[in-house]
Parts: C-alpha cells; structure tokens; sequence
C-alpha cells in the first residue's frame, strides 16, 4: 500500500490539513485565546511567560516574536486563529497582505483595487 | 407546513462590522458594497419572514480544534455574540426557534447528516453581519437557526456534500408543521485568500460565472473539489459553501431577483444575491 500519498500543491497557499493541525496545535489554542481581552493584555504585559504556559515550540516562540506570518504559518498557524493575534497590534488584513507578499500596504490596496477592474 | 420564500446570499467581513460601527455606509470606499442592499431589504419587509436559516463559517469563536464539527447546528432558544480578538462591539443575543431546531435535527439525522446538536453556541460575525446588513438600525427581527459548515481545518466537506445539507435542510423546513415563512441565508466568500504568499488573490471571472449559475445551474459548482475550490478562489473563498448549502434548501426552481458584486472590500470580493422561488 502506498501510504506516502501526494499532496496537490497550490502555489503560494498551505491549506489547514491534519499535518498543519497538529504540528500548529499550541500556537493556535494561544490565538484563540485572544479573544478575550483579559488574555490578549496578559500577553501584552508578559509575552515570554504567556507563551510559555501555552508550550510553543522554539520555532512557534521565534515567529510569534517576529510578528511573522508567514512564518507563523510554517510552524502550524492557522488563518482564522493568527487573525486574533493580529488584531493585538492593531494590524489589519491588508497589512498582514502586504507583509506575505512582499509589498507595501499601498501597493497590495492597489493590487485589490486592480483585481476589481 | 412552513414556507421558504426565498434566499440570500452575501459575504462577510470583519471590517463591515466597524464599518457599520462608524456609519461609514456612504464613504467612498463602502458605498458600492452597501448599495447592494436597499433592494433585499424592501424585499423583506415586503415578504415578512418569520425564521432565518443561516448557514455560517464559524473562525474560531465557537469551536476551537480539540473538537471541530463538520456540520453543526443551534438548538438554543437564544445566540450570544461574543468579543473575536478585535474588541469590536458586541451584540444583543439572537432569538432561536429551538422546536425548529429540533425537528431539523431528526429530520437529518434521519436522512444521515449527523449533525452536532448545540444548546450554546456563540456566533461570530458570520452570523451576525448578514443579519446587521438586512435589518439596520433595528434588532434582528426574526427566528434565527445557525448552521456552522467548517471551514477551518481540512478535510472540508465537498460542495455537493453541502448542496446535498441545504436540500435536506429545505425539504424538513418544507415538512415543518407550522405557518412560518422560512429564508435561508448563506454568509461567506466570494473569492479571497487571507494567508500566504498568494494572500490576495481575488478570481473574478470565477466569482461571476458561480452567481450567474447559481440559481440556474447550482450544481455546476458542485463538480469541483475543495482543493479545486480553493485554488479558484481562495483559502477563505471556499466559504462559498454556505450559498450552495443555502441555494440547496431552495429546492425546485430558483429566480435571481437581485445581485450586487464589489472589489474589494477589506481583501475581498463581496457578492449579494437574492433568489426566490419561481
């Protein structure tokens, strides 16, 4: 039996499948989390010990510092749970755009105003 | 029996909730999107539902991963919004229909969607927009039941597996015994992706061509896979799968009364249908 089955790739996309369920488990439950306030201002005020008590990964810890989201994707994160995490510096979804793709937040907008045209 | 008079589709995005929080409904930029919806709303109040059947995406406020349901349904004679992480306003409880909700669940069981019966179950803005957007200015007036499709954490369900929810969801509200006027209501898509380096991505043409056959031609969807799905129109553009679910419960023939179509709002591209029965 062929166990090793291949995966259908989608260019610059990593659908949330079991392998990214499992390996992004902690990170994520740290995101839902936030969504409540008194959460999201104990990481505010503490973030090495709130991430702590969560037990992310050293790979988790160091994108989570870095404010990273494609690397909070590769250590496991979730779009709709990261989203959380975003909204504790205020980021927007057109910020979090142009931070993965490269471009600034003016050029992304455009390129959203293109798609429209 | 109950009667489903018609069905609505739109799509939901965070930032409508602060738009609408800021009553940015004429600023330049939300205006097109708003625009769509005087028609739908003189439609309501000229047909005066009684229920809605709202089939939602669920992003993290209800469900956690320790237990992701693929289908899930309220059962509660009341819904509770709750704070998403942004800190935006929350809003008054929802009014269920917890006898409808009950007799949904034995007639799905019994046709073998075994669905998760909830007794609380928080509603996000998935739920909730749709419902700001076609009652301003007002608290819901009408019966709510949430159906939460997952759209999370893959494997989703497919688009004819979703249809197939809808259509058993339209034929127990058709064997409901009661007078209520039913609409069904689908909340999610169009085309977008929020995360990756394709964040961004917005399919258009693909978006026109799933409205146009909707009504008309609902299963031409239905032959594409979710990953298909998802490289056509996003990682978060799979969420069309509540207007299948919700075109589903139509049954019978369907007519397209009003369509509304924007880009972008927020990152992405924002559809309104509204269909009746022929």
């Amino acid at each position: 039996m062929n166990t090793a089955r291949q995966k259908r790739e989608i260019s610059g996309t990593v659908p949330f499948d079991g392998a990214q369920a499992r390996k992004g488990y902690a990170l994520n439950k740290m995101c839902f989390s936030f969504n409540a306030v008194e959460n999201r201002e104990a990481f505010v005020g503490d973030e090495d010990a709130y991430c702590a008590k969560y037990s992310l990964n050293a790979e988790q810890r160091e994108a989570i510092r870095n404010r990273n989201v494609l690397q909070l994707i590769a250590a496991g994160g979730n779009a709709y749970y990261l989203a959380k995490f975003a909204g504790i510096f205020g980021l927007d979804m057109q910020d979090i755009g142009a931070q993965q793709t490269g471009m600034t937040k003016d050029e992304f907008k455009a390129m959203l105003v293109a798609h429209g045209k | 029996m109950a009667k489903i008079i018609g069905g609505i589709t739109t799509s939901h995005v965070p930032a409508i909730g602060r738009a609408i929080a800021k009553n940015l409904q004429t600023d330049p930029y939300w205006k097109p999107f708003f625009d769509g919806f005087p028609p739908v709303r003189d439609w309501l109040a000229k047909t005066q539902p009684d229920v809605a059947v709202v089939f939602y995406n669920d992003h993290g406020l209800n469900f956690f991963l320790d237990k992701m349901p693929t289908f899930s349904i309220g059962a509660a004679a009341e819904y509770q919004n709750a704070d998403e992480g942004w800190g935006i306003p929350t809003l008054p409880p929802y009014e269920g229909d917890a006898e409808l909700s009950w007799h949904l669940i034995e007639a799905l069981v019994n046709e073998e969607f075994d669905l998760t019966t909830c007794q609380e179950m928080l509603v996000d803005h998935a739920f909730t927009l749709p419902l700001e957007l076609l009652w301003p200015n007002q608290h819901c007036p009408v019966r709510t039941i949430p159906v939460c499709i997952n759209t999370v954490q893959f494997p989703l369900p497919s688009a004819a597996r979703c249809y197939k929810l809808g259509q058993a969801i339209g034929r127990a509200i058709e064997a409901w015994d009661s007078d209520a006027n039913v609409v069904v209501i689908g909340s999610g898509g169009l085309s977008h992706q929020l995360d990756g380096q394709r964040a961004g991505f917005i399919n258009k043409d693909f978006d026109q061509m799933f409205m146009d056959k909707l009504a008309s031609d609902p299963l031409w969807a239905t032959r594409y896979s979710i990953l298909d799905l998802v490289e056509l129109t996003g990682t978060q553009g799979v969420e069309l799968l509540m207007w299948l679910a919700a075109r589903g419960a139509m049954l019978g023939n369907v007519t397209t009364v009003h369509s509304n179509y924007h880009i972008p709002i927020s990152n992405t591209a924002a559809g309104l249908m509204l269909m009746e029965n022929a």
